[in-house]
């Protein structure tokens, strides 16, 4: 048996736009993406917004139908028909804690519901002893249980969300921005739950994120996407030490670090103009328009994802 | 030595609830002085921006400044005017918001609204205030200007956006720029192009800068002079590198241990337990004691006097007089 949990393989996911009479444009978020997760690791998916990230997650849980490629779980293909069954296996954890908790339902029934939906208990009294279970894991106290969702800061509320997700025991956690809205001190009691959830359920992660330090600390690989494509793949410490794509380059020298001495006399590469609309996306590689490496080659082809050592993947003519 | 160009002195600013009177700003006190970056960091609800809206006096209705003074330049613009204060804010002090979406205006175009505020605070009119508008938007790196002064807001991205705001915020020539989280908007690499942006204005006008964020990493690339608030109160401050280097207040400790750091990548953050507090009761003591580590009983009642730690460095924590105690005379407990 293979440690590969999550296997995606060329993955698109293109919406039609309207862009006049009878006329649709496809917006290809996610153009071609290929990666692996290990059981009991974290993939960290890195980059700007409008970049994909977040659609990525969402199709792998199959909450958009792909327009293209496969997604394997443990071997198995997952598709329209048997998603219901494999939500039990994986899961997600979403950015707002604020919109994604049903503001008409108490804690026990947001945590309940997807036991709930999987029949995963015999009588009520199991159901409530599952629950208070749960909320011991992500530290909420018992008496919380009866309490509505609004009643609760932003760090509770994603306790709440992360506890949801647990619900089923999945062996695979989608984690969309989950510590972006929070506050600096409470997004480290989250980030150290997550890590001893990890250690304790030996849960894989999928951890999208835009602040490149967080994912940093909590990943083992990081792949980095840019206009609907992973530009970048490598070991967390080695993405960070040796970036081989230049727009990875340019993403860690922007990155502000809480150190005077270091952000101060770091060499920054500051990127010219906006990340081009996907409507309109440049030809060959879609980071060319912004590249300062650019030539002829980058704009009549687009680089594949290629190993350049070690498992370092980088998708560029040049380096 | 010249008199500083803002000192703002005792600040208190209450907003009147429903549910009874919110203290957001507690005294505060500080100096900027003429072509300084000034960093007021902080989470959410700790006061930060109140204490850069009292000073523009552009606090929602139910909030008012109900003790302490603010002079600019020696005097003290709490006592102006409405009108004076009009005077004050765009071409004295001007201020550039969070998310640029939002603080400009859809249903006017670009240009009609920077020769706004060219119109009102110098006497340049018509064709002349369109130039103007044009020299800004150039200066602020937009490219084709003449042709964006036609354009509304939503045809322009969110950097683009937050350009024109800065460059509207330097059409009078201000010898103040507030801040008040100006990148949280954006994405990190638009958000260096900002900062630059910001830096290299910031040298070339010879302005004043107060950069209001919860980013620590923004501030340590930004600012000479920091300033920690916590539940409306200054808990320490000091420059950039006694701040980060030698915290001496529980708070700052905390902050700066829960943030993943960059030369110990993989090591446990270690956060700062509890929420931050309710600013409609806040505690008779240290209003940080209730997440502190180090706590004592005198946290529980007394407030903490600032303590100069050297010339460049005050904080408000107990730990610090403990501290100074034992190194004087040694055994007295506390």
């Amino acid at each position: 048996m293979s440690d590969v949990l999550v296997d995606v393989r060329d993955l698109k996911q293109h919406f039609p736009i309207r862009t006049g009479f009878m006329k649709t444009t496809p917006l290809k978020a996610v153009d071609g993406v290929s990666f692996t997760i290990n059981k009991g690791e974290t993939l960290g998916l890195v980059g700007e917004s409008g970049c994909g990230k977040t659609t990525v997650g969402r199709t792998l849980l199959h909450l958009y139908e792909p327009t293209a490629g496969e997604i394997y779980f443990d071997g198995e293909l997952v598709t329209k028909k048997n998603i219901g069954t494999m939500r039990k296996k994986m899961q997600m954890v979403f950015q707002d804690p604020y919109s994604s908790l049903d503001p008409r339902m108490t804690v026990e029934d947001i945590i309940g519901e997807p036991l709930d939906v999987h029949k995963l208990y015999s009588n009520k009294k199991e159901r409530r002893e599952k629950i208070l279970e749960l909320m011991n894991y992500v530290g909420l106290n018992s008496e919380h249980a009866t309490r509505y969702a609004h009643e609760f800061s932003g760090g509770q509320r994603q306790r709440i969300g992360i506890a949801r997700a647990l619900a089923v025991d999945p062996q695979f956690i989608v984690c969309d921005e989950p510590v972006s809205a929070l506050d600096v001190s409470i997004q480290a009691q989250v980030i150290n739950m997550f890590e001893d959830l990890q250690a304790k359920l030996g849960v894989a992660y999928l951890f999208i994120a835009h602040d490149l330090l967080v994912v940093h600390h909590i990943s083992k690989r990081i792949a980095v996407m840019y206009l609907g494509k992973i530009v970048e793949m490598a070991d967390a410490d080695d993405l960070n030490n040796n970036p081989l794509h230049p727009y990875t380059q340019s993403l860690l020298s922007a990155v502000p670090i809480p150190d005077p001495d270091i952000a101060r006399s770091r060499q920054r590469i500051i990127l010219e103009g906006d990340v081009p609309s996907p409507l309109r996306m440049p030809t060959g590689c879609p980071f060319r328009t912004r590249c300062q490496y650019a030539t002829e080659q980058c704009a009549a082809e687009c680089p594949s994802l290629t190993d350049r050592g070690n498992g370092h993947m980088s998708a560029c003519f040049n380096k | 030595m010249n008199k500083p160009l803002i000192s703002v002195q005792n600040l208190h600013t209450s907003f009147f609830t429903d549910s009874g009177e919110v203290c957001a700003v507690n005294g505060v006190s500080f100096e900027l002085d003429h072509g300084e970056i000034l960093g007021i960091v902080g989470e959410s609800g700790s006061g930060k921006s109140v204490t850069a809206y009292s000073i523009m006096q552009i606090l929602a209705a139910t909030g008012k400044v109900v003790d302490g003074n603010i002079y600019y330049k020696g005097e003290d613009i709490t006592k102006w005017s409405e009108k004076q204060m009009r005077g004050f804010r765009g071409k004295c002090c001007s201020i550039i918001f969070q998310d640029p979406m939002t603080s400009l205006n859809p249903v006017f175009t670009i240009g009609n609204q920077l020769t706004e505020a060219i119109t009102l605070h110098t006497d340049k009119k018509g064709k002349a205030a369109k130039d103007r508008a044009a020299e800004l938007l150039e200066l602020v790196g937009i490219n084709e200007p003449y042709k964006r002064l036609k354009q509304y807001p939503y045809e322009l991205s969110g950097g683009m956006r937050q350009r024109v705001m800065i460059a509207m915020a330097l059409a009078c020539e201000p010898d103040i720029l507030i801040a008040d989280e100006p990148t949280t908007a954006l994405d990190v690499t638009i958000q260096a192009q900002i900062l630059e942006l910001i830096q290299k204005l910031q040298k070339e006008l010879g302005m004043a800068v107060i950069l209001v964020t919860h980013d620590l990493g923004v501030i340590a690339s930004m600012c000479d002079n920091i300033v920690v608030m916590y539940g409306g109160k200054i808990c320490e401050r000091g420059t950039a590198h006694e701040i980060f280097y030698n915290p001496c207040h529980e708070y700052t400790k905390g902050l700066l241990r829960s943030i993943p750091n960059v030369t110990r990548m993989k090591e446990r953050l270690v956060p700062i337990l509890g929420t931050p507090i309710n600013m409609l009761n806040l505690p008779k003591g240290c209003s940080f004691c209730a997440r502190c580590d180090a706590a004592m009983k005198i946290c529980l009642t007394e407030q903490p006097e600032e303590l100069t730690i050297n010339e460049n460095h005050k904080a408000s924590c107990w730990m610090n007089v403990k501290a100074m105690l034992e190194a004087e005379g040694g055994n007295n407990n506390e």
